[in-house]
């Protein structure tokens, strides 16, 4: 069978606005497969009636020959945990379940802005804590190429979403590593830019100091679209940089590439070694100097970010009491009974974990020896970044240990799931942008994915070098590789790059 | 170090939880592990090292103390409370 890429999100949106196709039919087409795809649980709750109402109003416009955005008709999925007035944000909690927002956050109002239409909120961990997708008070999410698989997480939902093509692109957050692990999980792109470069107005806090909002997409040239819109400066976040995505040189001739030795060992899965030193190959076949870094303090990062994050999660969920907005549990008789049965209700048992642990390291007696020590070594991380920046450009490194696992495998056992997180959550408390690239599958079929680290406001290069060394990094085989039967034999996918030709 | 199901009721007031005793069973064999993976820093020394809180790069940024436009009104937030009267948010009695 014939096959050619598909047009990125530009070729799309041009499409729209010279009347090959209409906004209408490219917003149904995404709700229809949406429905179609409906036993993987992608989605919380769907826009349909306001997504076909705004396609038709971009529809209109561009009959009436008026200017349209880069964005018109481009239908996408919204993580659950971004405030907009278009059906409930619960960050798939049961104590935000009721929340019907007034306000929209910054991301989404630069994304319609340019006609982007949302058409409909994805599947994630309650409150972004978790690494599977499992914490969903809405049940979990399942992986887009093994039914019985994690999707990832927490931002699951979304990476399926545009892994299965029932959208070119999706929102999400990524504290410690929830782009960029399901991005890997799924074979899609997942950005987590520096700290600071999207707003995090209108986004559920998780940890204030690592919090980041990014993308996932199907190719680099959508990602690269997506942070020219949404990078910059906003009134209401005060941690947000003046816009240096759109002004940066982005190419660099012949970059560095640094790999971590410490990362090369038994407890990474051996596909993804044999991933990571084929692609090291085809780096330098392509004329990149490889370059090997020791890093030790990287092997601390996940037990300092155990600290950091459940101590911001403490403080920032505290202000979920069912007082002002959400869940009020109705058997409380006082308020210090509204206080505790609303929030023992209203979180899951990984929330609460992350809030006792929180308040454990915050606590007397203990602050010094947990959450000062920990700030005291991530200072160190941040260190040990700034050396390795020294003697290379970008880092490429496994996103996490393994490829999707199966659901339940992992979800009683805390720990066993943070480990999942231990190549991700470094680059969090460093501030640093990083960028997941599919790069393959294992033999029984699962995606593998690298991530693409670099020095803080190189975004543009990264993105841009994801660009440059494409081939080396996918591989020249990708539609042998990719053309099979889904698991379950009734469904058949394909690479989302590419479509039929009809 | 171990923790106790006195430390699980501290713990528990401090996040003000009201726990069943078959979660405070759980979660103190959770927070359990959980201390103990993250009390290898124990090894680290870091003695002189300056402590990170943020890894913004910029601090103190300054702006005209006005009320920025909001696109939520008093009346709009007032109508996200699971109870109210009178214009007002309604709670139980407080002791």
């Amino acid at each position: 069978m014939l096959r050619l890429l598909k047009p990125n999100m530009k070729g799309m949106s041009m499409q729209i606005a010279s009347k090959d196709i209409s906004a209408v039919s490219m917003v149904k087409a995404a709700l229809e497969k949406a429905e179609k795809y409906q036993d993987y649980h992608v989605f919380v709750s769907l826009n349909s009636e306001n997504a076909l109402k705004k396609a038709a109003e971009i529809d209109a416009k561009i009959a009436r020959g008026e200017k349209v955005g880069r964005l018109a008709g481009v239908p996408y999925a919204l993580k659950d945990n971004f405030l907009s007035p278009e059906g409930k944000t619960t960050a798939s909690s049961k104590i935000l379940e009721p929340l019907e927002s007034p306000i929209t956050a910054t991301a989404v109002k630069k994304l319609e802005a340019e006609g982007a239409i949302m058409i409909g909120r994805t599947n994630m961990d309650s409150f972004a804590h978790g690494s599977s997708t499992e914490n969903s008070y809405f049940g979990p999410t399942s992986n887009s190429k093994d039914k019985a698989r994690v999707a990832g997480g927490s931002s699951g939902g979304s990476a399926v979403a545009v892994a299965l093509d029932i959208v070119p692109f999706a929102t999400g957050t990524d504290t410690g590593g929830s782009i960029r692990q399901p991005a890997s999980f799924n074979g899609v792109y997942g950005f987590k830019p520096t700290y600071g470069t999207i707003s995090r107005y209108g986004v559920v806090a998780m940890a204030s100091s690592t919090d980041c909002v990014g993308f996932f997409t199907q190719n680099p040239e959508d990602m690269d679209l997506l942070m020219q819109i949404c990078a910059g400066q906003d009134s209401y976040d005060m941690t947000t940089l003046p816009d240096f995505y759109t002004t940066t040189q982005s190419r660099q001739d012949s970059p560095r590439i640094g790999i971590i030795k410490d990362f090369d060992n038994d407890a990474v899965h051996p596909e993804i070694r044999r991933a990571l030193t084929e692609k090291v190959d085809e780096l330098k076949k392509a004329g990149y100097e490889i370059v090997e870094l020791s890093m030790p303090a990287l092997k601390y990062a996940l037990a300092v970010y155990y600290i950091v994050v459940p101590a911001e999660v403490s403080s920032n969920l505290s202000r979920h009491d069912g007082i002002r907005y959400g869940y009020r549990s109705a058997e409380a008789e006082t308020l210090s009974e509204v206080y505790g049965k609303s929030r023992s209700d209203g979180f899951m048992p990984e929330n609460k974990r992350r809030i006792m642990i929180g308040n454990f390291v915050l606590s007397s007696g203990f602050y010094d020896a947990y959450y000062l020590k920990a700030q005291k070594a991530r200072t160190l991380i941040i260190q040990e970044y700034a050396k390795a920046f020294e003697k290379c450009d970008f880092i490429l490194t496994p996103v996490s240990p393994n490829p999707a696992f199966k659901l339940g495998e992992k979800v009683n056992d805390p720990v066993s799931m943070y480990m999942e997180d231990v190549m991700s959550v470094p680059i969090n408390l460093a501030g640093l942008p990083s960028l997941t690239i599919p790069v393959g599958k294992t033999p029984e079929g699962l995606d593998l994915g690298l991530q693409i680290i670099g020095p803080r406001r190189s975004d543009a290069a990264i993105i841009a070098l994801a660009m440059q060394a494409g081939d080396a990094l996918r591989g020249p085989a990708a539609p042998a590789r990719i053309l099979r039967d889904g698991v379950d034999g009734d469904t058949k996918r394909q690479d989302p790059r590419e479509e039929e030709v009809k | 170090m171990n923790i106790t199901e006195k430390d699980i009721d501290h713990l528990a007031e401090l996040s003000n939880f009201s726990l069943s005793e078959a979660e405070k069973t759980s979660l103190r064999q959770d927070l359990q592990n959980i201390i103990g993976y993250i009390s290898q820093l124990d090894e680290l020394d870091v003695s002189g090292v300056e402590p990170t809180y943020q890894v913004f790069e910029m601090e103190n940024i300054w702006r005209e103390d006005k009320i920025l436009p909001q696109e939520a009104d008093r009346e709009a937030l007032l109508n996200l409370a699971p109870a109210m009267t009178d214009n007002q948010i309604k709670v139980p009695k407080v002791l």
